[in-house]
């Protein structure tokens, strides 16, 4: 009854053109008693859609997510058959040619703009930087462009907002801002490592809208790592379900509920829900094939 | 019979002089046995009344009366032992240094209390731990292990009221499950009283009965559990709320898109 091993096709329909094809990749941290694997064998392809990156801590969500920027620790050692993002080959580039497609061909939403936001640059210089670095135009330009930015991710007086440093502005508009930072130099693929987790819900909501506006509007590719069920299932359109450090399913967001695999299906039923009351919650029997698949 | 009253409770921070008001003359009781809610988002002052309610923060007015005693702003021992806090971070609310057993010993000792021994390994039993795990570090336990290490030292005074502050908050899926299993549990065991503080609707609605929905420092609203369940809630934050907990809603609805009702269903 091993029907969701690897050998199956991927029962969601793959992109016709993809951004980003992954196919074996692992990740693994050397240590004194050997390799010690964070991610075995991944394969997934992102085409201009929303995907979803489901899974615990530790499962190797962010690990994913990382090594696709080529931004692993060091020291980890990370091995595909193929990792391909539109022509570029990621597994041959130099750093060098690396540092011209980070920010400016795919870029990285982390989640709380309180650490990840620069604290002693304004938060208009820290989006302008990011223009100025990769299109080489004057701080005139980048300063126009940032303001553009600022006002299309609906921070309301985007003057005054430029010359704030990150300390000065709430939670959500950081996220905003760290958005627009992202965006201004119209990358292809977005990576978004938890984007929402640190916000409120109301405020989460508008974040949210926001970035499935530019998403859709600019026609890119969006990976979503995150470990709310209810909001991959609702904002993604394919969800990938990660368990210790393999791709246990990926499945189209809609037929979550109809998920296969033991591990999503107890995921579903760890959760309580305000529609489905019930007196206990259903705790996760973790079955030690799942780690062999 | 109610456990805990608040009558008119205001909190603030600051220097007396220049007050902060974080909690704007809110009003509730809580019956014995019961689990109060608390939700509203960060800043409500929603965490500054569990603060209140426990004796950690002394800067309130209006009157608490709980377990029949009224509150004043000296506590004895005994007063305090009553209701016992449990926090969000298992990370960081357990001391690094210290192994399980020192960390439950020391409310006992603060409290002067006798059969010490016997009472921590009663407590690891209830909250599901081996007894060997006295001898462990915080580093040595995962997440979940470390929110019943954190349970265990609010239940060692044998307290009648546990405080929750956002306990799940910090956990994955399968362990938030697993806790909120266990409170319940332990609250039919043991007897007792929980105010539960949370931001996420599902888990509130899951653990009480009522819910008290905050926001700037007043109660825009108390439901009750079936109110939530039925959706017959009236305030339009407490209904966002719930909306919050069921995941992304799209501004405009495209096509593909299926209501949160559909997809559950």
């Amino acid at each position: 009854m091993t029907f969701w091993t690897r050998a199956m096709p991927d029962p969601s329909p793959l992109p016709l053109d993809p951004i980003l094809t992954v196919r074996n990749m692992s990740v693994g941290f050397p240590s004194l008693s050997g390799t010690i694997p964070a991610v075995r064998d991944v394969s997934f392809s992102v085409g201009r859609e929303k995907i979803g990156i489901i899974g615990e801590s530790g499962s190797g969500k962010s690990t994913t997510g990382r090594a696709i920027m080529r931004l692993q620790p060091p020291g980890a050692i990370v091995k595909a058959d193929a990792l391909r993002f539109e022509e570029i080959d990621l597994l041959k580039v130099s750093e060098k040619d690396m540092l011209s497609i980070r920010g400016r061909r795919m870029a990285m939403i982390l989640q709380d703009p309180k650490y990840s936001l620069n604290p002693v640059m304004t938060v208009g210089e820290q989006i302008g930087e990011t223009v100025m670095l990769h299109e080489k135009v004057s701080r005139r330009v980048a300063r126009e462009r940032t303001l553009g930015m600022l006002e299309r991710v609906q921070i309301r007086d985007p003057r005054r907002v430029f010359d704030l440093y990150p300390h000065e502005v709430s939670g959500g508009m950081g996220q905003r801002i760290m958005i627009s930072m992202m965006l201004i130099a119209s990358p292809s693929l977005i990576i978004a490592d938890e984007p929402t987790s640190a916000l409120d819900v109301t405020v989460r909501q508008q974040v949210l809208s926001i970035l499935d506006d530019l998403v859709t509007e600019r026609d890119i590719g969006l990976i979503f790592i995150s470990h709310d069920l209810n909001l991959v299932r609702s904002f993604c359109d394919r969800v990938i379900i990660m368990y210790a450090g393999r791709i246990v399913e990926t499945i189209a967001a809609a037929d979550l509920n109809h998920a296969k695999h033991p591990y999503t299906q107890g995921l579903l039923n760890a959760l309580p829900s305000l529609d489905h009351p019930r007196d206990r919650l259903d705790v996760l029997a973790r079955d030690p094939a799942w780690l062999e698949g | 019979m109610s456990m805990i009253t608040v009558d008119h409770l205001a909190v603030s921070y600051g220097h007396p002089n220049r007050p902060t008001r974080v909690v704007d003359d809110v009003s509730f009781d809580v019956g014995a046995n019961e689990t109060f809610g608390l939700i509203g988002e960060s800043g409500c002052g929603k965490s500054t009344i569990l603060g209140a309610l426990a004796g950690r923060n002394k800067q309130w007015t209006g009157r608490i009366t709980i377990d029949g005693q009224m509150i004043g702003a000296k506590r004895s021992h005994e007063q305090l032992a009553l209701q016992q806090m449990v926090f969000q971070d298992p990370f960081g609310s357990l001391h690094p240094r210290h192994t399980i057993g020192r960390i439950l010993l020391e409310p006992l000792e603060i409290h002067g209390i006798n059969d010490r021994q016997n009472r921590v390994e009663t407590v690891l039993r209830d909250v599901g731990l081996p007894v060997n795990f006295r001898y462990r570090f915080p580093h040595q336990l995962s997440g979940g292990q470390r929110q019943r290490v954190a349970i265990a030292r609010a239940l060692i005074l044998k307290p009648r009221i546990l405080l929750l502050d956002e306990p799940t908050s910090a956990l994955d899926v399968s362990i938030q499950a697993e806790i909120l299993n266990l409170l319940k549990d332990l609250r039919k065991r043991e007897n007792l009283t929980y105010i539960l503080v949370s931001h996420d609707m599902a888990v509130v609605a899951h653990l009480c009965d009522r819910v008290a929905v905050m926001q700037n420092g007043i109660f825009v609203e108390t439901v009750t559990k079936k109110q939530i369940i039925d959706g017959t809630v009236t305030h339009s934050y407490t209904k966002v709320l719930m909306d919050g907990s069921r995941g992304y809603v799209p501004k405009t609805p495209i096509a593909t898109y299926r209501s949160p009702v559909d997809i559950a269903g």
